[in-house]
């Protein structure tokens, strides 16, 4: 497997104006990105993760440490606009208000921007457009207007155009923040699908525990620094860590934990309903060891 | 719901209509345009007002839409057509009384400016804007003016910046509507009091929908860079325009009725249009 | 304080038009003072349509509005005062922030009601300090506060109106765990001391079921169901019938009476659920 992005030691300092001081987003962030990964960085607000994101995106150039995307490094001196250029064309970014970032009325006509800016001819256009509109499940609107879509289909169409440009690796920047559950459920399921199916590889940047639990990879960033990083299951049984860091474990895990504390002999690192209750059966039958 | 009505006058289909090239099509509108104004007598306009009921079936849009689309115009029709009925002098008096004086001149002329109206509503918008999606107008005209590029015109610049606001009006009449509402619900009050108190009251809507409006182009210009957006240079599009039979066809029949309309305004002995 | 009522309600939009659609089809629902009421509905069931009913932002097509047994729309040219009385917080209220400081936003609605500049000085500091706004902050540009910071000062904008009965459209949209905790807390807490009758739309059940206690579900323009969140999430399969979700402990309780072990349907929170079964954990030694 080889890094698609390799980060190292990147800080990054929002610089102030006269009314407000300077902000630092990032300290020291180290972070490789395995190609056909899915990798969710969790957070509060403010913890860092959005600057991170514009930051591997190439949006906005690191004070200090190194950005490799695809074996080329960014922060060279002798990196030019025409590498960003070219690293863009594999790196794609869906962001988080639906509305703003798509550019045409019609929405084959917004899949198709990206591919006319990167000057490709007029009939394979077509045909990536309608590969990416099947990919995500919206050939049939494919002539409709963007603004009368609901927020999932909005986004959808907006992952439609970052794969019509036939980009490997996609960053999600709170994507699903926005929408109502069957949106996040509709956006959640094309994320997968794309990973799984498409072998692409998904940063998803997130405060939605579960959405974090489909991921193979959780970093959880505080205060502009990573504070943890591994599979769901290791990183969601530290409950206490996580509540302190401001966010939510999984209900279930909140469960198991507390059955742990009172003594009970159960695993935490569960976040299926149906096995955590099989869990519980299980420890009940082997007669609670409890409270001893 | 509220958007759609002001806006997005495209209707769905695949007529005749919706299958011109943009470009012949913004072309064709000015044509016909320069016939209606052409038309001369009643002779010239019943054969536009043909001409003007097959397109419209031939755009297969319900009529239900485009008598909704001339509702807004019903006012300056009516204003149009009293001011000739009532003002405009002849030699058949038909009324007089008081000071009402009501000529059949005057008559015949309201009728032929109302249905000068109509036509140019029916005709531009069945030709236009009902069967051309924004989008492929704004290429259209893009295309038509490209030449004007050579002269560092910004031919492109131009029509990109026509897209986004053609995408954009629907989201922020929406947006205006929240932010109404929401200000509604603090006890705003834009419809009682002064001018001055009116305008003052149109404070909060306005701040809070520039705010958003800038927020919105800043992340918008954002997922462009992202999308490889560098301006018109090396672009491609996807829909290639192309002329076909189907131009052509629609053209010699626009000469056809334009050469009608001037053989017809030679019938002058029943009545000429005096505007 | 204020009980509001809604009786018979009905509206349709694009009446007569090929697209209508009946977004409220005679709703009956009351909001008693002192409680939380939660409304849940997917997009499109018709819940935001009645937040809008419920102070006047849109008249019905038929049925009533009653604040304290009183129709809402007996005089319309007053309608004005039960938006006073009825305070609306709608979806991201951020973005109707205008004012030069958090402090002169808050009081842009007490000073529409005409209170003297001493009642608005009073109003908005109480308000602030309800939403949880420091006094330092009030100073401040409104654009210059963080997004939970100004979601709290928008929501201090319609406390400050004193309302009798208060209505939050979604007020947690897009907040993360921490501020969620924080806003919807804020919430509860000035419901327990005002006393007033509180609505709350929101999409989160995990929400509903922390903070309700009466929870209403919308379905089609139609009311599904209205109970304890007890009673109506132990109907999770009529629920997920609507579109909807239970909250994820309560599905763990249906799954474990498949297994055998049955602590009740009815569990709604994961304290609730502990509780349950840490007692049967001590009779297995």
């Amino acid at each position: 497997m080889s890094a698609v992005i390799k980060a190292e030691h990147i800080s990054y300092t929002y610089p102030g104006d006269e009314d407000t001081p300077p902000v630092q987003a990032l300290r020291d962030v180290s972070l490789e990105i395995e190609e056909g990964s899915f990798t969710a960085i969790l957070g509060h607000n403010g913890c860092g993760k959005s600057t991170l994101a514009k930051v591997l995106c190439m949006i906005l150039e690191p004070d200090e440490g190194t950005l490799e995307v695809y074996g080329r490094d960014m922060t060279a001196e002798d990196a030019t606009d025409e590498d960003v250029f070219n690293a863009r064309r594999n790196v794609g970014m869906v962001f988080q208000n639906p509305d703003n970032q798509l550019v045409a009325t019609i929405v084959e006509e917004d899949v198709a921007f990206g591919c006319e800016n990167l000057g490709v001819a007029p009939a394979d256009i077509r045909r990536r457009v309608d590969e990416a509109l099947a990919t995500v499940g919206m050939t049939e609107y494919a002539r409709h207007a963007t603004h009368r879509l609901s927020g999932g289909q909005k986004q959808r169409v907006a992952i439609a155009g970052v794969l019509a440009m036939r980009r490997r690796c996609i960053i999600f920047d709170e994507s699903t923040a926005m929408l109502d559950p069957k949106g996040r459920r509709e956006v959640m399921d094309t994320i997968c699908r794309l990973n799984r199916e498409e072998g692409i590889t998904v940063i998803h940047i997130t405060h939605y525990m579960n959405e974090a639990t489909l991921a193979d990879r959780v970093v959880v960033m505080s205060e502009g620094g990573i504070i943890m990083d591994g599979t769901p299951r290791e990183v969601f049984s530290r409950v206490s860590e996580l509540r302190a860091a401001e966010l939510d474990v999984p209900q279930t895990t909140e469960l198991l934990w507390g059955l742990k504390n009172a003594g009970w002999d159960v695993a935490v690192d569960i976040f299926d309903a149906d096995e955590c209750a099989r869990e519980i059966a299980r420890a009940l039958e082997r007669g609670g060891h409890g409270n001893t | 719901m509220k958007a759609d009505i002001a806006f997005g006058q495209y209707c769905e289909g695949n007529s005749f209509l919706h299958r011109l090239d943009p470009r012949w099509k913004i072309i064709f509108t000015i044509f016909y345009i320069v016939t209606i104004f052409l038309a001369k007598n009643i002779f010239a306009f019943a054969l536009l007002l043909l001409s003007a009921v097959l397109l419209a079936l031939s755009s297969r849009i319900k009529p239900s839409i485009l008598i909704r689309g001339m509702k807004p115009l019903l006012f300056i029709i009516a204003f149009t057509a009293i001011i000739n009925i009532f003002w405009l002098k002849g030699e058949r008096l038909l009324v007089d009384f008081w000071i009402i004086h009501i000529y059949l001149e005057g008559i015949i002329n309201a009728l032929l400016i109302v249905t000068r109206v109509l036509l140019l509503v029916v005709g531009t918008s069945v030709i236009l804007s009902y069967t051309t999606t924004p989008i492929a107008l704004t290429d259209g005209i893009e295309r038509l003016l490209s030449p004007l590029a050579k002269i560092k015109l910004p031919v492109h610049e131009f029509s990109m910046m026509m897209t986004i606001a053609l995408r954009f009006i629907p989201t922020l009449i929406e947006e205006t509507d929240k932010i109404m509402s929401a200000q509604k619900a603090r006890g705003a009050d834009f419809s009682t009091g002064s001018i001055i108190k009116r305008a003052k009251a149109l404070v909060p809507i306005l701040v809070p929908l520039f705010v958003s409006a800038f927020r919105r182009a800043e992340e918008l210009a954002l997922a462009m860079e992202c999308r490889c957006y560098t301006g018109g240079e090396g672009r491609t599009r996807m829909n290639v325009l192309h002329s076909s039979w189907r131009d052509a066809l629609m053209a010699g029949l626009l000469c056809v009725l334009c050469a009608g309309v001037i053989v017809l305004n030679r019938l002058g002995f029943v009545y000429n249009l005096s505007m | 304080m204020g009980t509001l009522e809604v009786k018979d309600l009905s509206y349709t939009y694009g009446k007569g038009a090929p697209y209508e659609i009946k977004a409220l089809d005679s709703v009956n629902l009351v909001f008693e003072a002192g409680r939380i009421t939660g409304l849940i509905g997917h997009t499109g069931s018709g819940k935001s349509t009645l937040v809008q009913m419920l102070n006047g932002l849109m008249k019905p097509d038929s049925g009533k509005v009653l604040l304290d047994g009183v129709d809402i729309w007996e005089k319309p040219k007053e309608i004005r005062n039960i938006r006073f009385r009825v305070g609306l917080v709608m979806q991201y209220p951020e973005y109707q922030l205008f004012d030069e400081s958090a402090e002169k936003d808050i009081a842009f609605g007490p000073r529409n009601m005409g209170m003297s500049e001493d009642e608005v000085k009073e109003a908005v500091r109480e308000a602030a300090r309800f939403a949880g706004l420091d006094e330092s902050l009030l100073k401040k540009s409104p654009f210059d506060l963080s997004g939970g910071q100004k979601r709290r000062a928008a929501l201090a904008g319609v406390i400050a109106m004193r309302p009798e009965v208060l209505v939050l459209d979604e007020p947690a949209a897009g907040l993360d765990p921490g501020a969620r905790r924080e806003i919807l807390g804020r919430i509860k807490k000035y419901q327990r001391e005002s006393g007033t009758a509180v609505i709350i739309v929101s999409h989160s059940m995990e929400d509903m079921a922390m903070y309700c206690d009466t929870v209403a579900v919308m379905d089609h323009g139609r009311l599904m169901m209205t109970g304890t969140p007890a009673e109506v999430f132990s109907r999770s399969q009529e629920l997920f019938a609507a579109g909807l979700d239970v909250p994820q402990i309560t599905k763990v309780a249906a799954s474990l009476k498949k297994c055998g072990v049955d602590i009740g349907l009815d569990v709604y929170t994961v304290g609730y659920a502990l509780e349950r079964l840490l007692p049967l954990g001590g009779k297995g030694e």
